[in-house]
């Protein structure tokens, strides 16, 4: 466990960044990027999590069993969307016999 | 093992302070992971219904105001940075800081609340409130349209009752402060409340984009 706070300037920046990130992702919403902007709208939502995650929640300095846990929650997330997703998006790709 | 005197920071079953911080920290950091399995199912109806009725989907999406969403947005982050500088203060063991920035977060907290309670409001005026007095102008498929708003108030109730409870932990936590419980070698509940805390904000951090700005650039 890291135990040095950190400093407050460290922290100020992280904060800048989201606010900042906050008013890009609001203003590119408004313009047209086709399929883009839900790519987009994730990704800034990504980098968001991640700036908190590591700093403001201090995983940087985690233990690596904390990592491990933190990894594990985020594989089993990304297998229920991954795997329920892929049955929704490619039902009717195929035709079924008989119907 | 020699038993030895209980105190808050090394209760008898711990080897040394630290590892029962660590300890601490990972049970919450589980806790946090079922929590991110239990949004995740919302966001999961969220994705399957969204790409099934896109267009019905955009036009209610476009009914909430991005401008408070984005405000309220930043709101939450601001208590998010008070949070992580209360945290900080109770580190270096300033009594002081640590019941101002506890304060100021509740503060935040409360105004996020307020706005939310405002959107719902308007929502109920309009009559997007799934039931039998719904109705979303510009479309036949009412259905649809009131799925979009089941999601919306079941995403954002939960996430508000989340944000409840983290003001009931931040009062806790603002009181054994004020009781002089916490010291720079104890001070887990403010660190473990921060990482509840931060995790409301994450959730939130997706529920803005995909609530409220999926469709701005069609309309």
């Amino acid at each position: 466990m890291h135990e040095q706070a950190a400093s407050i300037k460290s922290y100020t920046l992280v904060f800048l960044s989201l606010l900042i990130l906050t008013a890009a992702t609001t203003v590119v919403a408004f313009i047209d990027l086709g399929p883009l902007n839900v790519v987009m709208a994730l990704f800034i939502a990504v980098v968001k999590m991640m700036l908190v995650a590591l700093f403001f929640m201090h995983l940087r300095y985690s233990t690596v069993l904390t990592k491990v846990v933190v990894g594990g929650g985020m594989l089993w997330l990304g297998i229920l969307l991954l795997l329920s997703l892929s049955d929704f998006v490619t039902r009717g790709w195929l035709p079924v016999p008989g119907k | 093992m020699d038993s030895h005197t209980e105190t808050a920071e090394l209760r008898e079953q711990f080897e040394t302070p630290a590892q029962q911080k660590e300890i601490s920290t990972l049970g919450m950091w589980i806790f946090l992971v079922t929590e991110i399995m239990f949004f995740g199912g919302l966001f999961l109806a969220y994705a399957i219904y969204r790409r099934e009725f896109a267009d019905v989907f955009a036009l209610a999406s476009n009914t909430l105001d991005a401008v408070i969403g984005a405000v309220n947005t930043a709101v939450l982050i601001c208590s998010s940075f008070t949070m992580v500088l209360a945290v900080r203060a109770a580190q270096i063991g300033s009594r002081k800081a640590l019941i101002v920035f506890l304060i100021l977060t509740i503060l935040f907290g409360g105004v996020f609340l307020g706005v939310k309670a405002y959107e719902w409001d308007q929502k109920f005026e309009e009559h997007h409130v799934p039931g039998p007095t719904f109705h979303l102008e510009g479309t036949t498929q009412q259905g649809p349209a009131q799925l979009y708003f089941s999601l919306y108030f079941t995403m954002t109730g939960l996430h508000a009752l989340h944000m409840i409870i983290g003001e009931g932990l931040m009062l806790f936590l603002l009181w054994h402060a004020y009781k002089r419980k916490y010291t720079p070698s104890y001070y887990t509940p403010v660190d473990i409340g921060g990482l509840y805390w931060h995790f409301v904000d994450i959730v939130w951090i997706f529920l803005f984009p995909l609530l409220y700005l999926i469709a701005r650039h069609q309309h």
